[in-house]
């Protein structure tokens, strides 16, 4: 095989990985958008928020440590410990849920029944709010978050590739940690599945998806499933955030990954888990491709575009994304 | 007692339907105009015009057109950014290819331009719907920026990637390039406010606004009763695309005088508009003018308050920014979903009846 073409599988390899990653945080919009109906544009700032807290968390740092010194004229930063990985992720988690909560009680819930378009755009202010609070808690500055993947490319992989090529080819180099990544990822989802298939509260949670009133009448506790599928959403969120974070650092952009999302959301449907992850697929290989081979020509740095180019231009020919709801309109 | 319809005998069609039917607020609106026009002018110095007057008059106008897309024709958009980009870019090479033209025909042509390219990212809006169709206009947003990053003859081969406005005259008085006097900005601003917000009032209030209102209350009643998805969204987009690129333009030559796209035009800006059109008010043209004010105030009072008086460090001041926009956003969602012009309506209400309320 020519290394042309092995470079190539390189390329979809490594878009497939990134898919997965960008079908995780789009799995964290559908579980929301499925049980209340609401497009939570603050998910890629809570796996930000999640991925600062454990780092947080991890080097015992003081929380609000700025304000707190510039109140009272103090010099806090770290309470001097540092918290075992494990140990951090399951506070982390506490945390997501306590915010869960707190968004379930203090903002969504006064908003039930408004119009979509109205709840999506609260969420825009729950971006902005969280994005403000995540920094005045933990300090805006760039962090390096080590819970101990593996990084770096593979060797294994390389060395049993190596054979395939010619002499110019040295194998496919696949980071570790996209690997693990991958892992991560699909066992999240079989659990996320198993959970809704065969828990009661999965069921509740697809009851009320299904239908708000009927789900009511049978005795079902809307306030829990809603606050139950943001500590999910939550939980999502932190995984992708670790995934992310070990990956380039926890930092601002990280946030961006939610816009990264969107077009997966439009290419899979926005109600749709299966959709979620192969949209995510299709817009990871997809853009990969598309900057391997048409990128060169038109001065590169295409990924910050095609995937919403291509969304466009698909939902032009199918409205409901790949495994939506058909869209049934009347007047 | 001043403020009634009673009294105040209409004889004529065109009395009947005027834009501010009560006296009062006809008063009041030439008062303001008078005080923005003869007053202001003289007392702007280049903080006020710098921080808070200029900006304000120039997210006025993009709120403004943002409104209209939005809150009139309810199609989101989060392309705001990028189409203020088209705006200035347009601009500046109008400027710069042709230099014998007045600056005022050039901003004109550029909201123009703008309005070509709006109506072209608008088309998808004739299958895609809501949310949807809220995350195909970043497409906008995402290709325009890079675009106008990644191809040269935009920014005219200039060794930065940036642009930046030349001197520009109007009657003799320099509107553009460094050497522009505060009350100059302002005025060449206030002219394209005054002039824009005219307009769109007027556009809203006849046929083509209806169609809009109807459209975005429902379209495929809109669509049984008579009006064409087609013409009233393409339309909306279109007229949107107008002002904003005339805000875009007025954003870079006379305010910043030199951008680099991505910081100036991009996502961000998109959202700050569109909270400016919720917290004003969706579907209002007061709400336009007082959501900007809100959030141009919004960060320079904070600024006084944290840096200032308490003396925190700036950084910190950013974040609690942040914190208090999106709280702001969440409570007037919940509070009051229809924003600041609602409170200003409720508060018109009730002077009508004061002091005899029932």
């Amino acid at each position: 095989m020519s290394a042309e073409f092995l470079y190539g599988v390189e390329v979809i390899i490594n878009g497939l990985m990134a898919g997965v990653l960008y079908a995780l945080v789009a799995l964290g919009f559908v579980l929301i958008f499925k049980a209340s109906g609401i497009f939570n544009y603050a998910q890629g700032v809570m796996a930000l928020f999640a991925a600062l807290t454990l780092v947080g968390i991890m080097e015992g740092q003081v929380p609000f440590s700025h304000i707190i010194n510039a109140t009272f004229g103090t010099d806090v930063h770290n309470f001097g410990w540092t918290v075992p990985a494990l140990l951090a992720i399951a506070l982390t988690l506490v945390v997501m849920i306590i915010f869960a909560w707190m968004v379930h009680t203090f903002v969504f819930k006064h908003l039930v029944g408004q119009e979509p378009i109205i709840l999506f755009m609260a969420t825009i202010g729950l971006a902005y709010f969280l994005e403000g609070i995540g920094d005045l808690m933990w300090g805006s500055d760039i962090k390096t978050l080590d819970i101990g993947i593996p990084q770096g490319g593979s060797m294994w992989v390389e060395n049993l590739s190596k054979h395939l090529g010619g002499e110019d080819f040295y194998g496919f180099f696949i980071d570790k940690l996209d690997i693990v990544a991958t892992i991560v990822a699909i066992v999240l989802v079989a659990g996320l599945i198993v959970f809704a298939q065969y828990t009661k509260q999965g069921r509740a949670m697809r009851a009320v998806a299904d239908d708000h009133q009927a789900a009511l009448s049978v005795g079902i506790s809307l306030n829990f499933i809603w606050v139950l599928v943001w500590s999910l959403a939550g939980m999502v969120a932190l995984v992708a955030g670790v995934m992310w974070g070990a990956k380039s650092g926890v930092q601002f952009s990280l946030s961006l990954i939610a816009l990264k999302a969107l077009p997966v959301l439009m290419l899979g449907g926005f109600t749709s888990i299966p959709g979620a992850i192969v949209g995510g697929l299709i817009i990871g290989v997809g853009e990969k491709l598309f900057e391997y081979m048409i990128g060169p020509m038109v001065g590169g740095a295409t990924e910050n575009w095609f995937a919403y180019v291509l969304a466009l231009l698909f939902l032009v020919f199918r409205p409901q994304g790949l495994f939506g709801e058909r869209i049934i309109e009347r007047v | 007692m001043l403020y009634r319809e009673a009294g105040d005998f209409k004889t004529t069609y065109a009395e009947d339907s005027q834009t501010f039917p009560i006296k009062f607020d006809r008063w009041r609106y030439w008062a303001v105009l008078a005080i923005a026009w003869l007053v202001i002018p003289f007392f702007v110095n280049d903080y006020w015009a710098n921080a808070i007057l200029v900006p304000f008059l120039i997210y006025s106008i993009a709120a403004i057109g943002l409104n209209i897309l939005t809150g009139y024709c309810g199609q989101v958009s989060l392309g705001t950014g990028g189409f203020m980009a088209v705006g200035a870019y347009a601009v500046y090479k109008l400027m710069t290819a042709f230099p014998d033209v007045s600056i005022l025909i050039h901003v004109v042509l550029a909201g123009l331009i703008t309005a070509v390219v709006g109506a072209a990212f608008g088309l998808p809006s004739l299958r895609i719907k809501g949310f949807y169709l809220a995350v195909a206009t970043l497409a906008a947003q995402f290709f325009l920026v890079w675009l106008f990053n990644k191809v040269p003859w935009f920014y005219n081969y200039s060794a930065s990637g940036q642009i930046s406005a030349p001197e520009r005259f109007v009657g003799g008085i320099a509107v553009t390039g460094a050497e522009t006097a505060p009350w100059a900005q302002y005025l060449i601003c206030l002219a394209f406010v005054t002039i824009c917000a005219v307009m769109a009032r007027n556009l809203t209030r006849g046929s083509l606004g209806r169609q809009w209102m109807a459209i975005r209350d429902m379209d495929i009643a809109a669509e049984i009763i008579g009006v064409d998805p087609l013409r009233a969204k393409l339309t909306a987009f279109a007229a949107s695309s107008f002002f904003i690129g005339i805000a875009g333009a007025l954003f870079f030559a006379v305010y910043l005088g030199a951008v680099e796209v991505g910081e100036a035009f991009g996502i961000q800006k998109s959202f700050l508009v569109l909270f400016m059109c919720i917290i004003g008010g969706l579907g209002s043209i007061f709400g336009s003018f007082a959501g900007a004010a809100f959030l141009v105030l919004l960060p320079v009072a904070l600024k006084v308050l944290g840096v200032d008086i308490l003396g925190w460090p700036s950084s910190t001041v950013a974040h609690l920014q942040l914190v208090a926009v999106g709280g702001l956003i969440m409570f007037f969602l919940i509070k009051e979903p229809h924003g600041l012009a609602q409170l200003w309506r409720v508060t018109k209400e009730k002077l009508r009846l004061w002091p005899f309320p029932y």
